[in-house]
């Protein structure tokens, strides 16, 4: 005989799991004393050139390792080793569309985290689901570029909502778009209050000094 | 595309309570999604289809409660819905606007036999 229907209240995140997952990858990193930053941005934002801007700037007082998240091949990982980074490890996603804790946790078992002071997981070019899924990093950071317009953060609500600092990059194209950069900032300021940001070129390198300190100010 | 990883998370969360109250069967599954979040009730479903065959969640009945997105002006304590493109105070145009509600993504209950 069936047994009697009843209800069971649950209330569980449904990505517990991913986030349990990712509070042992935070574990690692704290353990080798790394500092993780989560680097997310739409597709040709400029993640990979704030990478080796970083790079380039950094690699000679930091250790910097890079994990590099795509649908497929290594061309941002081989960027980022040549840029300078100490160890660099390239997850193909097959097709999914952001790294998930399980992926960065496979791909923390290639680096010699002892080794490391600073570790960028440069995440899949995506605004949607990367914003879901921790990985365990200290920081999640957002490139945004101008050439995106000015409408993103009403959007892509989720997304601006849980970062730790903003990144405004190709701020050299102002001239030649029609961005309202205080439209921009106003819905950013409502989705994330008090949100750092940055706004700078990777190609001219305006900006960029603030955007170095702030990282050293984090390791 | 992230619809995949969050059915299976519904499905283990669903069948680890299922499971401890001895359950022959789940008949529905609740959740609760905010405006503001990203995750699509169709896309769950049809992936839920797939993953919950020959467990004694298939067939079980997805029932999703959309929590609308309402913010709430600090200056003149107003609330309101999203709206498009938009998220200053209609009533005194301030920016000082705080999110209420929207950002929900859980699983509430399961019905189970």
């Amino acid at each position: 005989m069936a047994n009697p229907k009843s209800k069971i209240s649950i209330v569980e995140n449904i990505l517990n799991s991913n986030d349990q997952i990712a509070l042992q990858n935070r574990a690692r990193l704290d353990n080798s004393n790394v500092i993780g930053m989560n680097f997310m941005a739409s597709p040709g934002a400029g993640k990979t050139s704030l990478i080796e801007a970083t790079l380039d700037n950094l690699k000679n007082t930091y250790k910097i390792a890079v994990i590099d998240g795509d649908v497929a091949t290594s061309i941002d990982a081989d960027r980022a080793a040549n840029a300078g980074a100490q160890q660099a490890v390239q997850v193909n996603t097959g097709g999914q569309c952001h790294l998930d804790a399980v992926m960065v946790s496979n791909a923390l078992n290639q680096l010699d985290l002892v080794d490391i002071d600073l570790l960028i997981v440069e995440n899949v070019g995506n605004l949607i689901c990367p914003s879901s899924f921790q990985l365990g990093t200290h920081k999640n950071v957002l490139i945004s570029s101008i050439p995106e317009g000015d409408d993103k953060p009403y959007k892509y609500p989720q997304m601006y909502q849980n970062i730790d600092a903003l990144v405004l990059n190709k701020i050299d194209l102002i001239p030649f778009v029609d961005f309202n950069i205080d439209y921009f900032l106003n819905g950013v300021g409502i989705l994330n209050p008090g949100l750092i940001n940055f706004q700078l070129s990777c190609r001219t390198k305006d900006g960029i000094e603030e955007w170095l300190e702030w990282v050293e100010s984090n390791l | 595309m992230h619809e995949l990883p969050v059915s299976q998370n519904i499905l283990e969360i669903s069948l680890k309570y299922a499971n401890r109250e001895n359950a022959s069967k789940i008949l529905n599954i609740y959740v609760v999604i905010g405006q503001l979040t990203s995750f699509i009730d169709e896309s769950i479903q049809f992936y839920w289809d797939i993953i919950s065959k020959d467990t004694i969640a298939e067939g079980a009945e997805l029932r999703f409660t959309r929590i609308p997105a309402e913010f709430m002006c600090k200056l003149c304590n107003y609330s309101f819905p999203l709206s498009e493109n938009q998220f200053t105070c209609p009533n005194c145009q301030s920016n000082q606007v705080e999110i209420i509600k929207g950002k929900e993504f859980y699983l509430d209950s399961i019905d189970i036999e």
